[in-house]
């Protein structure tokens, strides 16, 4: 309690110190976000190719265990990431299964975390998107003499901004993801020259680990630094999403 | 005779939702108990703890008070590294030391860095940390008041069994680390750093000061975590670390743990570079008034006397000794 004025101080100086950071493009900390950005981008890119086929398959065919297929569906979408990232770690260690491949601790170990993350959360939205397209779409694609292709494409063609909304609900649980990342991806960073300078350079360091190291470390404009970034990309993603809810309203 | 089969099936609601609803309140008033009862605790705790300054003893009820004195227990919040608390270390002395204040030992693990900024900004009584360097600057900047030496131990080199740096029983720490680094540009090898500012890290950053190599490169990972994080990564990677020998003894008997010693530090007869020596240090009161500052003396005192002293020397992980103490 002593002295409400220096910890204002303090929080004031951390936010100036990390705007700066983020202003001149401080290379660690740029590096850290591209890691992010090529991470859960990669990631969300994959599960969206997997989605879209999963939810198509689902919403315009009938088969045996399809109700149970969904409830699977809809209940991974709240899969806690931790838990992804043990079961994710526990494949890829050199003692697991695929652990010959050598992938722990490495970028692709991080995008393979978060694409199982992330492709629950995309094809249930898709699947709701998809069938909430009036039925009359359906039976006048089908009256116009078109196939059961025609037809879903048309279909997934109406439902567009719905599937862009769930991709980008997948890319927000992916850059606000921590604990799958942190697990198989290690927090590593290299010590690289960068023109003739020593710089921390991310490798498998993401704005969210970075932000739980950094805190820890008492790094703390870094942390802020990454706090912002992460906050301009969620608001972003929720923009987008925002406008595209509106496109599709109007 | 439908409308008394609807009636029927009306009372069935109604009873599930009187069922529900019962339910729901007894839940409700649980959790409503639960916070007051909370709330009276942590008052009857504040209030006690005033009484002995403000209020004079309550005429009314002399006998409650000399009787059963409500005792609240004080509170030590000691900043350490994680070496000390993964070793385990902390849960023989501070049992032994509870006891004898009739307090609670609040243990906040962190690396060495961490754990001295913790105290810089108020949020412990007490830091138990190993980087000299550090330490010394955290007294001279008037944070930290009566530093004591505690014990040592000492770190070792680890590395795979291949050892593709050639650097098994090697006895400079920093002519393992240039080979380390060679073989490392040669794409042969990897190291693992904690990164974190952390007295492993301190002490790593000083052997590669003796080198004269600046590590860079993709071969240098460095993991921003614990020793247990670095161990994990070092062991998956079959890359080199340096570890305190405290959490190496732990880990070595660990299944899947594959990483060997190759480096011996200074207990088995080693660089004297390797030797970890750790210290104990009070937060400044005038700093901080609001520090536990006659607790946390009580703690180095007693950690320090022949007592502690004897606890540590006997602490055993794996039937070898991992703490040498040290006290003046």
């Amino acid at each position: 309690m002593s002295g409400s004025n220096s910890s204002l101080e303090f929080l004031f100086a951390g936010i100036i110190q990390a705007v700066d950071l983020i202003v001149r493009m401080d290379p660690y900390v740029a590096s850290v976000t591209k890691v992010q950005l090529m991470v859960s981008g990669v990631a969300v890119i994959l599960s969206a190719i997997t989605a879209i086929a999963l939810a198509s398959a689902i919403s315009f065919s009938e088969f045996r265990g399809k109700e149970l297929l969904r409830t699977a569906i809809n209940t991974s979408m709240g899969l806690p990431p931790v838990a992804v990232g043990l079961v994710v770690f526990l494949f890829l260690t050199r003692r697991g299964p695929i652990g010959f491949l050598d992938l722990i601790y490495t970028p692709a170990a991080m995008i393979i975390a978060q694409y199982i993350l992330a492709t629950p959360i995309i094809t249930g939205v898709s699947i709701t998107a998809i069938e909430s397209i009036p039925r009359k779409v359906w039976d006048t694609a089908y009256t116009l003499g078109g196939t059961k292709l025609d037809v879903s494409l048309q279909v997934l063609k109406e439902a567009r901004l719905g599937i862009i909304t769930a991709i980008l609900a997948g890319f927000g649980r992916a850059i606000a993801e921590v604990g799958a990342i942190l697990t198989v991806g290690g927090n590593i960073v290299h010590q690289l020259y960068l023109g003739g300078v020593l710089q921390d350079v991310s490798y498998t360091r993401t704005l969210t680990t970075a932000i739980t190291v950094e805190t820890r470390q008492g790094n703390i404009p870094e942390a802020i630094a990454f706090g912002i970034i992460l906050l301009i990309l969620s608001f972003f993603v929720n923009f987008i999403a925002m406008w595209v809810r509106k496109r599709s309203v109007g | 005779m439908t409308g008394d089969r609807d009636i029927e099936n009306m009372k069935g609601i109604m009873r599930k939702d009187m069922r529900e609803i019962f339910l729901k309140s007894v839940l409700l008033g649980t959790i409503l108990m639960v916070i007051l009862g909370a709330g009276c605790i942590g008052k009857e705790s504040t209030e006690s703890t005033a009484s002995g300054v403000t209020n004079p003893p309550v005429q009314n009820e002399p006998a409650h008070v000399q009787d059963e004195p409500i005792k609240v227990q004080e509170k030590l919040r000691m900043a350490t590294t994680t070496s000390t608390y993964d070793s385990g270390l902390l849960d023989v002395l501070n049992p032994v030391f509870q006891q004898k204040c009739n307090c609670i030992v609040e243990v906040i693990p962190k690396g060495t860095g961490a754990a001295i900024q913790t105290a810089k900004d108020g949020d412990a009584d007490l830091i138990f940390v190993h980087a000299r360097g550090k330490e010394d600057a955290f007294v001279n900047e008037g944070y930290g008041v009566n530093r004591r030496d505690v014990m040592y131990n000492d770190f070792v080199i680890l590395g795979p069994e291949s050892d593709p740096a050639k650097i098994r029983g090697m006895t400079s720490a920093a002519e393992a680390f240039r080979n380390i680094a060679a073989a490392g540009m040669a794409g042969n090898a990897t190291f693992f750093s904690r990164g974190d500012n952390s007295g492993t890290h301190t002490k790593e950053k000083a052997i590669w000061d003796a080198t004269g190599i600046v590590p860079s490169g993709t071969w240098y990972n460095s993991v921003g975590k614990g020793m247990g994080d670095t161990l994990t990564a070092a062991n998956e990677k079959l890359g080199y670390t340096l570890a305190d020998r405290g959490t190496y003894i732990k880990w070595k008997s660990k299944e899947g743990f594959e990483l060997q010693l190759l480096v011996e530090g200074p207990v088995k007869g080693g660089d004297p570079i390797l030797k970890n020596p750790y210290g104990i240090i009070a937060v400044n009161p005038e700093k901080y008034p609001d520090v536990n500052y006659k607790l946390a003396m009580e703690y180095i005192e007693f950690v320090t006397s022949k007592d502690g002293q004897e606890l540590i020397k006997n602490y055993r992980v794996n039937g070898e000794q991992l703490f040498f103490p040290d006290a003046k």
